[in-house]
């Protein structure tokens, strides 16, 4: 049993660790495929839409600031191409010039000047002083005269502070001028400037050299910046993406695009961190949810199996309890079957044996045996032969009558007869145990539907309980069946006896099935829980009150509704 | 009053050789066979039979087969069921086939002696009826 036991224990933990296991697989398998392939998909295409987002910024900027600068050096070219190269007239023309564009580019061009091929700025017109000035040393005058127009890189010149200038040649009456017009840098960097992508995405322009040629709000090193240009990659004016490493370990975005009009980069660096931050929440959130799945999973596979392993075990014990009533009740009719036969056996000796007896009382009858001395005795011994033989018979009838009806049809059953039978069955058994049955039985009680051998099961059980229970004392058994007060349509029977009681601990434990107190093989401690099975069948209750010492009282109660009704239906067809 | 015939069936030869010898003591005329065919050889060979014991269980043809055999070819014979064992139902299925009633074995000699004297009564009244019956219709054709 034991044994058994264990073995059950080790194959409910196989079986919840089974279901664990099943639970784990099936959810997890799927739930981490579904996961890692969203979560890859929207990754690479959020990342692929930011990279094209911050491309096409900044490739729209670079268009932008290429035609601000080609529209900046069309309108001196235009006015190049209006000069007419008279010296008297030239203050007048740069005046009128300057003001046209000042109404119409707003604060963009700082000054015009007119420079000639020695280097000297003989007609100036702008906020400076820079009348006469000498160019002739500047790197941007060598560069403008060898080309038919030039745009400067960002430099500080003669009045300190940056700028660049756009220069185009002009050829009147044989000599070289050079019509040159300052941009105002302010202007211009703000086009770079107002490329902000989140906290730390910054635009910048870089001249074919590495120089910075816009102002930042950060302080970049030179070094930094040199880092981020690889020259070789610049061609057709693409837009470049890559992702780039500083000194530092910091992660950075760059994306660099070349301007068609001047040997320039456009720069854009932000940090991946800033660049991705939105995606990196939403990978948080993804992470959050899937640990709370994975949080909920588990929890599910290791409690669920427990709760299903626990229902499994009880209603396994029920089955148990359930089989071994089976059993009990297959024993019950193999024994009646087996007293059957074996009454039936004896019954046809013991009549033989009764006949002789009978014929020898026949022939004492005779004359010349009258005369016999021990005549009386003769007689008396056949007579009690004759007794003896009717008791035998009266018993094996009993057997027999109880031993037939040990099947559960259901009877419409006179619940005093069934009572009285099982009396007379136990009263040997309890005379030997000097236990008196005492019968109290309400005659007007209605029959009920029922099975008469299974009502007679439950109470013969009673007796032998009680029987046994004053096995050494002796006692009273009291049998009483009414018509019950307390439930409505109800039989009860009460078995009282006056034995040694059962103390409080076990009495609520009584109709537990194995619960027993007898000695070790001597009860199964089923016969209570068999009871209560079948009463709870027939839609009954029992209850049972106790005392120490004083006895034990069991009440039983059958509806007998049904029985009613089914009569008066059968009353009315 | 004649002798009643009785004839006494049963498989159980002690049971049937006492109870022949203590019915023979008490006036009747009694002649036993051990199973349901002799039974049947029995009561065509004398047909003075009047009232039959038969036990309801017997090896090869049974009490029930036997009683219906009987009543099929001799109607007007009383048949006694007795039971070895307390199968009043198959009793009762004999009441019902036609048996004038049943016994249960070991039963008190005098109550059988009763229980035949009361089938061969019935048997004698239902003879002298048939009798009138054939008389009246001989009279009356006479007549």
């Amino acid at each position: 049993m034991e044994a058994s036991a264990e073995d059950r224990n080790a194959f409910y933990h196989v079986l919840s660790r089974k279901i664990t296991a099943l639970i784990l697989v099936v959810s997890f398998f799927p739930l981490i495929l579904t996961t890692g392939i969203l979560f890859y998909r929207f990754n690479q295409t959020y990342t692929e839409k930011i990279q094209a987002h911050i491309s096409e910024l900044v490739q729209k900027h670079t268009q932008n600031i290429d035609s601000f600068l080609s529209e900046k050096l069309g309108n001196i070219r235009y006015l190049a191409q209006q000069f007419d190269g008279t010296q008297q007239a030239s203050d007048i023309f740069l005046q009128k010039n300057l003001k046209l564009l000042k109404t119409e580019y707003g604060d963009v061009f700082t000054d015009l000047g007119l420079v000639n091929e020695n280097g000297i700025q003989f007609e100036y017109e702008g906020p400076f002083r820079f009348k006469n000035a000498d160019y002739s040393g500047a790197e941007w005058f060598l560069k403008a005269m060898g080309k038919p127009f030039y745009i400067s890189d960002v430099f500080a010149g003669l009045r300190g502070h940056p700028h660049f200038i756009i220069a185009v040649k002009v050829k009147s009456n044989g000599s070289d001028y050079i019509l040159r017009s300052t941009i105002n840098f302010g202007a211009f960097n703000s086009l770079v400037e107002n490329i902000q992508i989140g906290k730390t995405g910054l635009a910048f322009l870089v001249n074919s050299k590495g120089e910075l040629q816009t102002q930042t709000r950060v302080g970049l090193k030179e070094s930094i910046i040199s880092s981020m240009l690889d020259r070789s990659c610049y061609k057709n004016n693409e837009t470049i993406f890559a992702k780039k490493q500083d000194a530092s370990g910091n992660k950075f975005l760059c994306v660099t695009s070349m301007l068609k009009n001047i040997d320039w980069i456009m720069v854009f660096r932000q940090d991946i961190k800033d660049a991705f931050h939105d995606l990196w929440k939403i990978q948080i959130l993804t992470l959050v949810i899937f640990i709370l799945c994975c949080v909920a999973i588990l929890a599910v596979a290791f409690v669920l199996p427990r709760n299903i392993v626990k229902l499994i075990s009880k209603s396994d014990k029920k089955s148990e309890v359930m089989n071994k009533q089976v059993v009990e009740s297959g024993k019950l009719a193999t024994i009646g079957e087996l007293a059957a036969g074996i009454a039936h056996e004896i019954n046809n000796p013991v009549a033989i044996m009764v006949e002789e007896a009978g014929w020898i009382e026949d022939l004492l009858e005779e004359e010349d045996l009258k005369e016999c001395e021990n005549l009386n005795e003769f007689t008396r011994a056949l007579r009690q032969i004759n007794t003896q033989g009717k008791r035998c018979k009266e018993i094996t009838h009993k057997l027999l009558s109880f031993a037939r009806k040990t099947d559960s049809t259901v009877n419409d059953v006179q619940v005093n007869d069934a009572i009285r039978e099982i009396v007379s069955l136990s009263a040997q058994m309890a005379r030997y145990n000097k236990v008196i049955i005492e019968t109290s039985l309400d005659e007007s009680i209605p029959y009920i539907r029922i099975s008469p051998s299974e009502l007679q099961q439950v109470i013969l059980n009673f007796f032998n309980n009680a029987i046994d229970a004053m096995e050494k004392t002796g006692g009273t058994i009291k049998v009483e069946t009414k018509v019950s007060k307390i439930e409505k349509n109800h039989v009860v029977i009460l078995i009282e006896d006056n034995g040694p009681g059962i103390p409080k601990d076990n009495l609520n434990r009584i109709f537990d099935p194995f619960f027993t107190t007898k000695a070790v093989g001597k009860g199964t401690g089923l016969g209570l829980s068999i009871c209560y099975g079948i009463i709870q069948k027939m839609g009954g209750t029992i209850d049972v009150h106790s005392q120490v010492g004083v006895g034990t009282k069991f009440r039983i109660w059958i509806p007998f509704q049904d029985a009613i009704i089914e009569k008066k239906r059968l009353r009315k067809n | 009053m004649k002798k009643i015939k009785l004839l006494l069936v049963d498989d159980e030869k002690p049971f049937l050789d006492t109870i022949t010898k203590r019915l023979e003591k008490r006036e009747l005329d009694v002649s036993a066979v051990y199973n349901g065919k002799e039974a049947l050889v029995e009561l065509e060979n004398n047909t003075s039979i009047e009232v039959i014991i038969l036990d309801v269980k017997m090896p090869g043809m049974d009490g029930i087969e036997t009683l219906e055999e009987i009543k099929k070819k001799f109607p007007l014979v009383e048949v006694i069921m007795l039971t070895g064992h307390a199968t009043v139902e198959t009793a009762i299925d004999g009441m019902k086939v036609g048996a004038f009633d049943y016994l249960m074995k070991p039963c008190d000699i005098d109550v059988l002696v009763t229980k035949v004297e009361e089938a061969a009564t019935k048997k004698r009244r239902h003879d002298e009826k048939i009798m009138e019956a054939r008389m009246k219709e001989i009279t009356g054709r006479m007549v």
